[in-house]
């Protein structure tokens, strides 16, 4: 399992700052989830992990390997992080099975076989089995976004990335979805969670970050953050939350 | 009313015309049989030739110059503009009566494949520039996050070209590549001019030729039926697989 360290982070689009500073840690084994108001830079923090973003500056370590290091090849770290997208984001001309195949084929240069076995353990463990011969347009969105997961722990990563990943889900089908990675952190794996589903990050995570306008205004324990925020900012975040429409 | 002045246009037209001179100019069946089977066997046959050459090499440049359209490096960018720019600009005539002189600039050289060679040459470069749009277009339409998610999974730039974009903006662009298709059929008869034999002939030129021979036009009205016959259904395919494409998106 990984660690992700990051260090002065600073993030700008043009002249807007979105991210101001953020210097925090994920350790080996363990669950972070991330909460904010849209526009917090919450997810522009997590696409800065794999560096789908390109920091502006500072520095991002996994394994104590410096990402932001000009000389790293960013196509080998990427293999060991897997991402999950809020829109899924499958191979849409590909059949599930390829989907998840396809990665492991071209650049882990695994035999067909073997990334075709893989392919369906993964399958399995997220309980689509059936689907492997559906195109990505024939499944519901929740079945999608754990086709996705699949695809992205078919690569064996030590670290898994979520960016909001039942946001653009129905609700009814967001609790599959959540069950599929509540048993993904009882294995152990390491996840950093940018999420609105409150009661999974109380749950399941280990550390809840709240940032806010670029900069993380708290960080600690679920029963902490949620339960008993000592800012400000973090109460009424969680309030309008917590009791939309009141 | 306005179907009065059609129906009286109609009649008048109907009434002045020489029907017997219209059926033995243009309707002449024994002048039609005479172009049997070689319609066909040659002309149809090398007009397809002739297309289809031009068109996978248009596919295949067309996809080059879309990729350096889009590269990060400058130059290529340039160049691929410009090269567009001035083959979508030219007459496939003056193409062609390039491709004829040029080599007279190269003492000894002589392109492969002799009239065939230079027709593929001609309509290749030309559509390529076309279809160079029609592919930039594509690739730009396929959704960002699949380039995304081939990243994150470790593949690098090109192999995520080649994997995940390039298939998807293909079926894309099969609509207006097939009108690209149909535009091509119909400039092979410009081929004409590089000077072909009698085995090389196309539709176009064997009309023209038959008519000649015959004095008498009916020839050139099977031509027209001939291109008719691939180009009206290819235009029906076209639309509908651009129609269904709307539907999906």
């Amino acid at each position: 399992m990984s660690t992700v360290e990051i260090r002065k982070l600073h993030k700008s689009f043009g002249r807007l700052e979105v991210l101001k500073g953020i210097d925090f840690s994920v350790e080996s084994g363990q669950v972070v989830c991330v909460i904010g108001p849209s526009g917090s830079g919450k997810s522009t923090l997590l696409r800065c992990v794999n560096l789908l973003e390109q920091p502006t500056s500072g520095q991002v370590f996994v394994d104590g390997v410096e990402l932001t290091h000009p000389d790293v090849n960013i196509d080998a770290a990427r293999r060991q992080l897997g991402m999950v997208f809020q829109q899924f984001n499958l191979f849409a001309h590909l059949t599930v099975l390829r989907n998840v195949t396809i990665a492991q084929e071209r650049v882990l240069k695994r035999p067909r076989a073997e990334a075709v076995r893989i392919a369906r353990e993964n399958l399995e463990k997220v309980g689509l089995s059936e689907k492997a011969d559906s195109y990505p347009a024939q499944l519901s969105g929740g079945q999608q976004q754990r086709v996705a997961i699949a695809r992205a722990l078919a690569m064996n990563p030590s670290l898994m990335l979520f960016d909001e990943p039942t946001s653009a889900l129905d609700p009814e089908l967001v609790g599959d979805v959540l069950q599929v990675m509540r048993r993904l952190a009882e294995d152990g794996m390491t996840m950093l969670v940018v999420t609105h589903e409150m009661g999974f990050a109380r749950e399941v995570a280990d550390r809840v970050v709240f940032m806010d306008q670029g900069v993380i205004v708290e960080d600690g324990p679920p029963e902490q953050v949620i339960s008993a925020p000592r800012h400000n900012r973090t109460r009424e975040f969680l309030h309008r939350v917590l009791h939309p429409g009141v | 009313m306005q179907y009065a002045v059609l129906i009286a246009v109609a009649v008048l037209l109907a009434a002045l015309a020489d029907w017997s001179a219209i059926r033995q100019s243009f309707l002449n069946l024994d002048v039609a049989k005479e172009g049997l089977p070689e319609l066909f066997t040659v002309a149809l046959r090398n007009t397809v030739i002739y297309t289809l050459s031009g068109f996978v090499l248009g596919f295949a440049f067309g996809l080059v110059l879309a990729l350096m359209r889009l590269s990060r490096v400058a130059p290529y960018r340039w160049l691929s503009a410009f090269y567009i720019e001035v083959f979508r600009g030219l007459p496939i005539l003056v193409v062609f009566l390039m491709i004829i002189s040029v080599p007279l600039a190269f003492p000894g050289f002589e392109l492969p494949g002799g009239v065939y060679g230079q027709a593929a040459l001609g309509l290749g470069m030309v559509s390529a520039a076309y279809m160079a749009e029609n592919f930039r277009a594509g690739i730009q339409a396929v959704p960002k996050g699949q380039m995304e998610a081939a990243r994150s999974l470790g593949m690098p730039h090109g192999r995520a070209m080649v994997s995940i974009i390039i298939p998807q903006a293909i079926r894309i662009v099969v609509p207006p590549l097939t009108n690209q298709l149909v535009a091509l059929l119909k400039d092979s008869s410009l081929v004409l001019i590089l000077g072909v034999t009698a085995t090389q002939v196309e539709l176009a030129k064997f009309g023209n030729d038959q008519s000649s021979t015959f004095a008498n036009p009916t020839p050139l009205l099977v031509t027209g039926l001939t291109y008719l016959l691939i180009t009206i259904p290819l235009g029906y395919v076209a639309r509908r697989l651009e129609a269904r494409q709307g539907g999906h998106r």
